[in-house]
């Protein structure tokens, strides 16, 4: 072991209670820090699972992103152009050349695609009226692009063939309903149709807006109650990695011209709440790493002021400010180094502990998620010995400017 | 000629403030290899400050200091330390011995920093030293279990490690009784007649002052006598 290296520490060992307080102060810092990664990235992993599950990586609608530019704009792109009492076409909705598109879709390597009308309808049952969103789908296609028929808790997808009018709802429409499975219910549509749709069966996805708030039906159904014969609104795609959705949907809406909308735009909204959250848990661990690294300050603080003396010596032997420096910030990269290798093992433990913790919810019973990484310990580990750094650097600098003379004036 | 190997020049210290203090002022002085210095005067006379001057622990407000024919007046902070570990030692009134370290392992802190010797030699040389030193059977002791001329020959041992050109020793005895400081006085003798080392030494003692090759009085910062010390 080096000379400087033993004289860092013979000053923790000259105060092992203080060094001792502070070794535990980042370890549990490191520790929770382990921990609240673990859940916290398991947790959002388990929502993304979830939510990816329960709608399509991506949805293609007849609508557009911008609207199409005026013909006089795009003729006089440099001229100023007033225009007054403009009225919006009245466009025919719905994807043309649906089939077509759908086809050269279904060519692309890695992609399924299904087509699908969806229209607001209210669903009437014992006096009660839900509006949803009613999917048209076809049962064969659908269950490439979505988990519907996996998160089916009764009937099957091929039971919309089976009725007449057959229709599948979430759980929690259900439950609104006070519906069954077998039970009529009363579709109503914007477009004045009215229909009596059976339930043949529930959904549960687990994000508590589709269970509650979309039906499917057979698409020619659909097309019937929405008075839109042959007319598709949507295509659903499933991509084969999930995190290129939105490069995917960008590159198909070039393609089509219609908005392609992956599922990470579409909720935005709940992405941003995750980041936050991630932000605010990220922040209330480093406090606890930082609140130990003032323990690391008050130590390497105090052992300099103690060892004033030895500091003049050694300067008087011919030592640089540098292996000064170099001592006293080695004493908080050690406290730092044992803190987090003994906070590995406390994060280690807390992460068994939590992944024991059983919680219930919609009445299912589970383990709390947890993500486990190598990286975690490795941030941890950096988090510690930069602040532990910093900590010790502060006051070892302060050490290393020490004039001897006023040392030993005073010391003598 | 002897060799020259401490040499000031117009040598002055003003500590700043807004009532600036002179510590010394207009010290030239010269220093040679074998010569054994006391430099003495009455309390705030500058003999400490003349001292740390000479030893580049400060830096002087006017003038210029050489060790061995080298100017130091344009060296960095970490160029004055190398040049304090390889040709100075030093000696306090106390002996500002590491704690945690054994007197063998204090001896070898200057060595192990100048780095020139391998692990074993640095330790046969700080037996060496203090065995010199009277101290081989105190190697393994730690400062706590010495007593005060036995911590003070432990400091001079450290002084001594990197074989210093220059001894410099500010009331080395100062904390000593009768016995102990006048075993550590005979030691400088030795060291600077049977080893040749240039060793100047503060002190207010008279008596010990006599017993060196040169006194040199100051009185408020100035030189008022240079001469041999039994003239």
């Amino acid at each position: 072991m080096g000379l400087l290296a033993r004289i860092a520490l013979a000053h923790l060992r000259g105060r092992v209670r203080q060094s001792l307080v502070s070794v535990l102060g980042v370890a549990t810092g490191v520790g929770f820090f382990i921990a609240v990664a673990a859940l916290m990235e398991g947790s959002q992993r388990d929502f993304i699972a979830t939510l990816v599950d329960a709608i399509p990586h991506i949805t293609i609608r007849d609508e557009f992103r911008n609207p199409a530019p005026q013909p006089i704009r795009a003729a006089n792109p440099d001229a100023a152009v007033q225009l007054d009492g403009l009225k919006p076409k009245d466009e025919l909705r719905g994807i043309r050349n649906a089939r077509a598109r759908l086809a050269a879709l279904d060519s692309i390597s890695g992609l399924v695609a299904a087509p699908s009308l969806r229209g607001q309808v209210v669903l009437r049952y014992g006096g009660k009226d839900m509006g949803v969103s009613l999917i048209g789908i076809e049962p064969a296609r659908e269950r490439r692009v979505s988990q519907l028929e996996a998160d089916l808790v009764q009937g099957r997808l091929e039971d919309l063939h089976t009725a007449a009018n057959a229709i599948i709802v979430g759980t929690v429409l259900a439950e609104k309903l006070g519906a069954r499975v077998g039970d009529t219910l009363l579709a109503s549509s914007a477009a004045g149709i009215r229909l009596r749709v059976k339930v043949v069966g529930l959904f549960r996805t687990g994000v508590m807006g589709v269970d509650r708030g979309q039906a499917y039906a057979l698409l020619k159904k659909v097309q019937v109650l929405q008075e839109r014969p042959n007319v598709i609104n949507e295509i659903r795609v499933k991509v084969g990695d999930v995190y290129q959705a939105a490069v995917i949907a960008r590159d198909l809406e070039a393609r089509l011209g219609y908005r392609a909308e992956s599922w990470d735009e579409a909720n935005e909204g709940f992405l941003d709440a995750l980041r936050i959250r991630n932000i605010i848990l990220y922040s209330v661990v480093g406090a606890i790493l930082l609140v130990a690294s003032f323990g690391i300050f008050n130590i390497i603080s105090t052992v300099t002021y103690e060892k004033a003396r030895d500091i003049a010596i050694l300067k008087a032997l011919g030592f640089a400010e540098r292996d000064i420096r170099w001592i006293f910030t080695a004493e908080g990269l050690v406290v730092g180094a044992i803190g987090a290798a003994l906070g590995w093992g406390l994060g280690y433990l807390l992460c068994r502990v939590l992944s024991q913790v059983e919680i219930t919810l919609q009445s299912e019973t589970r383990t709390l998620p947890l993500y486990e990484a190598p990286a975690f310990y490795a941030l941890a580990l950096g988090f510690a010995l930069a602040s532990a750094g910093f900590a010790a650097y502060l006051p070892a600098r302060r050490a290393a400017r020490l004039n001897p003379v006023d040392i030993v004036r005073g010391a003598q | 000629m002897r060799r020259v190997t401490l040499k000031a020049t117009g040598l002055a210290r003003v500590l700043p403030g807004a009532v600036p203090v002179t510590l010394v002022r207009d010290i030239s002085l010269e220093v040679t290899a074998g010569e054994f210095v006391a430099i003495t005067g009455p309390s705030g006379s500058g003999k400490s400050s003349l001292l740390y001057l000479l030893g580049l622990l400060d830096r002087p407000s006017a003038g210029s200091v050489e060790v061995d024919g080298q100017p130091t007046a344009d060296m960095s902070g970490d160029q004055l330390a190398a040049l304090r570990l390889a040709k100075l030692g030093f000696v306090f009134q106390f002996h500002f011995l590491l704690p945690e370290f054994s007197a063998a392992e204090n001896v070898m802190v200057p060595l192990q920093r100048a780095g020139r010797l391998d692990s074993r030699a640095i330790a046969e040389w700080a037996a060496g030293l203090l065995a010199m030193l009277g101290l081989a059977d105190a190697a393994d002791k730690r400062p706590d279990q010495l007593s005060g001329g036995q911590r003070q020959r432990v400091a001079i041992a450290r002084a001594l490690a990197n074989d210093p050109l220059v001894l410099l020793a500010d009331e080395p005895t100062g904390s000593l009784d009768s016995v102990n400081a006048r075993i550590v006085w005979e030691s400088f003798a030795d060291l600077a007649h049977k080893q040749q080392k240039t060793v100047i030494v503060v002190t207010h003692n008279a008596a010990f002052a006599a017993a060196a090759d040169r006194r040199v009085h100051l009185v408020d910062g100035r030189i008022v006598s240079d001469r041999p010390a039994t003239a």
